[in-house]
C-alpha cells in the first residue's frame, strides 16, 4: 500500500509538472491579452514534431533549444499578423481565430509527418533508470522533465515579479495606454509575450514527445485538460496554474489506483433487482472514471468559486 | 452532325470508363488511419494493398481487377457508418474492417440493415480482426464473415496453455473499456476459474480505449498487486504504451497478450528485457516453421518493409477468390453462399473452414513468445534482433468453441 502511495505520488507529480509546463504559456498569454488561446496545445504539438525532426538532423540537445525558438517565432507571427488585426473586433473574433488555427495546424502536421505515431526516442544520454524505489525504476528522463518544469516555474515567477520587464508586462495588462505613453511599445510587448508563451508550449512538446506519443492528434488529446488546469488554478495566475497542475496530476493518478465503487462502499445492490443501468453505475470503479475526474473538478470550481483557486481577474 | 460526333466522342470514352470501373472488385477498407489506432490501421492497409497487387498480378478474381479503397474511421463507430455509406456510394460491395469491435458491431448492424433495405445491392462485411464473440453469437449476421479467431476461442487456447504452468499463481487483467476488452476479462475469469481454480485474479482493470498517453499509474498498480502474470487484449498504441511504461518501471511479469506484435510492441518488449516472457496468440507468425509461410513472409517484408501481422488477411483474400471461383461470380450474394463451409489450407499450414452456423473461420492457433532468436528462426521484429518463437500450436479441432448464433438466412 505504502509502495502504491509513494509511486502514485511520484507519477502524479511528474504528470502534473508536464501539465504545468504546458499551461504556464497559456496562463501567461491569457493574463496578458485576455485571450484563451485554443491553439496552445497545437503549439505544443508543433514543438514535439519540430523536436523530432531537428533531433534527426542535429541531435536532441540543439533541438531542445531550436524547436521552442521556432515555435515561438511562429507564435509571434500569429500575434503580429493574426491576433492584432482581429483584436479590434473583440474577444470572440480572437477566440475563433485561435480555434481555427488549431485545426489548420493539425492538418498541416498530418500532411507533413503523416497520421501515425513517430518513432521519437529518449536521448541515449538520459536513457537509464535514475533510481529504484520499492523495486520500481524511475527513468532519468522523467526526472529531467521534472527539473525543466520547476526551472521554468521559478524563472517565470522571477521575471514577472522581480524584474523591470515583468513590471512593464504587468502594467501593459491593466493600463496599456499609460504604458504606451511612457514610451514602451505595447504592441511589441504583446507580441513577445505571445511568442514566449508559444515557445513554452513548444518546449513542453520537445520534452514530452519522447515520453508520451508524438502524433498528429496529440493536441486534441491534451487541449481540454489544459483549460481545466488554468480555470481550476484561477485564470491568469501562475502560482494557481502550478498548484492546479499538481492537484490534477495527483488526482488523476490516484483515481487510477483506487478500486473503490459504490458497490464496495455500500455493498452490492439487491440481486433480485436484476441487471439494470443502476447496477452498472453502482459497480463502476473510481479507476474507470479517472479520466473524467478533472472535468468534474472543473465543473465544481466553476460553480463554487468561478475565479478559480488563486484567480483575481474579474471577467 | 458535328455536335453529334462531338457528343459521341465525349460519351463513348466515358462509357468505356464506366464499364471498366464496374469490372474491378472494390474492397472498402474501413479502419483507423489517424488517431491512436492509426499505426495498426496503416499496417493493415499496406497488407491488403499487397494482397490486391498479388491477386492482380495473377489476373485478379475471375478476371476482375481487385482494388482496395481506404476509408479513415478514426476507430469511431459513428464515423465508420458514414464511411461505409460513402464506400457503398462509391461502388463498394465488399467491406473489410478489423480494428475495434465497437466499430465491428456497428458495421455488422449497418450491413444487415442496408441489405434488407436494398435487395439486389447486397454488401458483404469481411472481418479480419474484430474479435468480440457476440458478433458470431447473439448478434451474428449472414452478411458478416470473420477470419480472426474470436476472443473466446483465443482465450480457450490461452487458458489451455496456461493451465499446465504451475508457476502462474496471481493473474492481473488489464483491458480496454469496450465490448472486446470486456469479453476478454470475462472469458479469462470464467475459463481460469474452470481450468485453474487455484489461480488468484489480483486485479481486473478497464481503461479508456486509445486515450491514455502514459500507463505508469496502471503499472504501479500491477506492481502493487504482486501479480506474476498479466493477461491483456490491448491493441494499437494501448499495448505499445503499456509495455513501454512497464519497461520504464522495470516491471518483471509474464505477459499474455493478444496483440503485443503490433506496431511499437516489439520495440517496447526489447526495452524491458523480458526474454520470452511476452506471449501472443495468433493464427500464424513469422517464425512458425512452415516453409511456405516463411517464404511468403520473406517476399512480403522485402516489398512492404514491415512484418506480416495479419496472416488471416492472406487467408481472407485467398478464400474470397476461391469462393468467387466456386460461385463463378463476384456477386456478393453468391459469394456469401459459396463461402459457407468452404475449406482452406491456411497460410501457416493446416486446414481451416468457415463454419456455416456463425460464419466464424476456424483454424489452428499459435502461442508464441518474444525473445532471442534460435538458429532456425530467421525473422526478427522492428529491427530489435528479437523475434517470435513457437511455444504451442493448437490445432483446429481443439481451437473451437460452440456458438449460440441463430442466423437469419435470406
Amino acid at each position: 500500500m505504502l509502495e502504491l502511495i509513494v509511486i502514485s505520488t511520484l507519477n502524479g507529480v511528474l504528470f502534473g509538472m508536464l501539465l504545468f509546463l504546458l499551461s504556464s504559456g497559456l496562463t501567461v498569454i491569457f493574463s496578458m491579452m485576455g485571450v484563451l488561446n485554443f491553439a496552445h496545445a497545437s503549439f505544443y504539438m508543433l514543438g514535439a514534431f519540430f523536436g523530432f525532426q531537428l533531433t534527426k538532423w542535429v541531435g536532441f540537445w540543439p533541438a531542445l533549444l531550436l524547436a521552442p525558438l521556432l515555435v515561438g517565432a511562429i507564435g509571434m507571427a500569429v500575434e503580429r499578423y493574426g491576433l492584432r488585426n482581429t483584436h479590434k473586433h473583440g474577444h470572440v473574433a480572437e477566440l475563433l481565430l485561435t480555434f481555427g488555427l488549431a485545426f489548420a495546424i493539425e492538418e498541416v502536421v498530418s500532411m507533413i509527418w503523416g497520421k501515425t505515431p513517430l518513432d521519437y526516442r529518449v536521448p541515449t544520454l538520459l536513457d537509464f533508470p535514475a533510481f529504484t524505489i520499492f523495486s520500481t525504476n524511475y527513468p532519468a528522463y522523467k526526472l529531467f522533465m521534472l527539473a525543466v518544469s520547476v526551472t521554468i516555474f521559478v524563472a517565470l515567477l522571477i521575471v514577472l515579479k522581480r524584474t523591470r520587464v515583468g513590471l512593464i508586462v504587468q502594467a501593459a495588462l491593466t493600463h496599456p495606454h499609460m504604458v504606451g505613453h511612457l514610451g514602451h511599445n505595447v504592441g511589441r510587448v504583446f507580441m513577445v509575450v505571445f511568442g514566449v508563451g508559444s515557445a513554452l508550449a513548444g518546449l513542453a512538446g520537445v520534452i514530452a514527445g519522447p515520453a508520451l506519443v508524438t502524433q498528429s492528434d496529440m493536441a486534441a488529446a491534451l487541449g481540454p485538460i489544459l483549460f481545466v488546469v488554468i480555470v481550476f488554478g484561477g485564470l491568469g495566475s501562475l502560482p494557481g496554474a502550478f498548484i492546479a497542475s499538481l492537484v490534477i496530476g495527483l488526482v488523476q493518478t490516484f483515481a487510477v489506483a483506487l478500486n473503490g465503487s459504490l458497490a464496495s462502499a455500500f455493498g452490492p445492490l439487491d440481486p433480485s433487482a436484476g441487471p439494470s443501468v443502476l447496477t452498472d453505475i453502482w459497480n463502476v470503479t473510481i479507476a474507470q472514471v479517472a479520466p473524467i475526474v478533472p472535468y468534474l473538478l472543473l465543473v465544481l470550481v466553476l460553480i463554487v468559486r468561478p475565479v478559480g483557486l488563486m484567480g483575481t481577474r474579474e471577467s | 452532325m458535328r455536335k453529334l460526333t462531338l457528343a459521341i466522342a465525349l460519351i463513348v470514352p466515358m462509357l468505356g470508363h464506366a464499364a471498366q470501373a464496374e469490372d474491378t472488385v472494390k474492397i472498402g477498407y474501413i479502419d483507423p488511419l489517424s488517431g491512436g489506432g492509426a499505426s495498426i490501421g496503416e499496417g493493415g492497409l499496406k497488407t491488403f494493398q499487397y494482397l490486391a497487387d498479388e491477386l492482380n498480378a495473377k489476373g485478379g478474381i475471375l478476371g476482375h481487377k481487385v482494388e482496395i479503397v481506404p476509408f479513415d474511421n478514426k476507430t469511431n463507430p459513428q464515423e465508420s457508418l458514414i464511411q461505409a455509406q460513402k464506400a457503398i456510394d462509391a461502388g463498394v460491395r465488399y467491406i473489410t474492417q478489423g480494428n475495434g469491435s465497437s466499430v465491428g458491431l456497428a458495421l455488422e448492424d449497418f450491413v444487415n440493415k442496408h441489405n434488407t433495405r436494398n435487395p439486389g445491392k447486397e454488401v458483404l462485411y469481411f472481418n479480419y480482426a474484430a474479435v468480440d464473440p457476440s458478433m458470431t453469437n447473439e448478434k451474428c449476421s449472414y452478411w458478416h464473415f470473420r477470419w480472426d479467431a474470436s476472443s473466446d476461442i483465443k482465450m480457450e487456447a490461452l487458458t489451455n496453455y496456461m493451465k499446465d504452468i504451475p508457476s502462474i499463481k496471481k493473474v492481473y487483467l488489464i483491458n480496454q473499456d469496450y465490448s472486446f476488452g470486456q469479453s476478454v476479462r470475462s472469458d479469462a475469469r470464467k475459463m481460469l476459474a474452470a481450468k485453474r481454480p487455484d489461480v488468484q485474479i489480483v486485479g481486473d482493470e478497464l481503461h479508456p480505449l486509445l486515450k491514455i498517453t502514459d500507463f505508469s499509474p496502471y503499472i504501479a498498480k500491477i506492481k502493487a498487486s504482486g501479480a506474476d502474470s498479466v493477461i491483456t487484449g490491448n491493441w494499437g498504441q494501448d499495448i505499445a504504451l503499456l509495455l513501454k511504461a512497464a519497461a520504464d518501471a522495470g516491471l518483471k511479469v509474464n505477459w499474455y497478450t493478444y496483440y503485443a506484435g503490433g506496431a511499437g510492441g516489439p520495440t517496447a518488449i526489447k526495452q524491458t528485457g523480458l526474454d520470452h516472457q511476452v506471449f501472443q496468440l495468433t493464427e500464424g507468425f513469422a517464425n512458425s516453421g512452415h516453409q511456405a509461410a516463411m517464404d511468403y513472409e520473406k517476399a512480403f517484408r522485402a516489398k512492404v518493409n514491415m512484418s506480416l501481422w495479419y496472416p488471416r488477411a492472406v487467408n481472407e483474400m485467398r478464400m474470397f477468390k476461391a469462393a468467387a471461383e466456386k460461385a463463378n461470380s463476384i456477386d456478393p450474394v453468391k459469394v456469401a453462399a459459396a463461402l459457407e463451409d468452404l475449406k482452406l489450407e491456411v497460410l501457416d499450414g493446416g486446414t481451416g473452414f468457415m463454419r456455416k452456423d456463425d460464419h466464424q473461420f476456424l483454424q489452428p492457433i499459435y502461442v508464441s513468445s518474444f525473445g532471442k532468436l534460435a538458429a532456425n528462426e530467421p525473422f526478427d521484429e522492428e529491427n530489435t534482433g528479437w523475434g517470435w518463437h513457437l511455444v504451442s500450436r493448437v490445432d483446429t479441432p481443439q481451437a473451437m468453441v460452440s456458438t449460440t448464433c441463430k442466423m437469419a438466412r435470406p
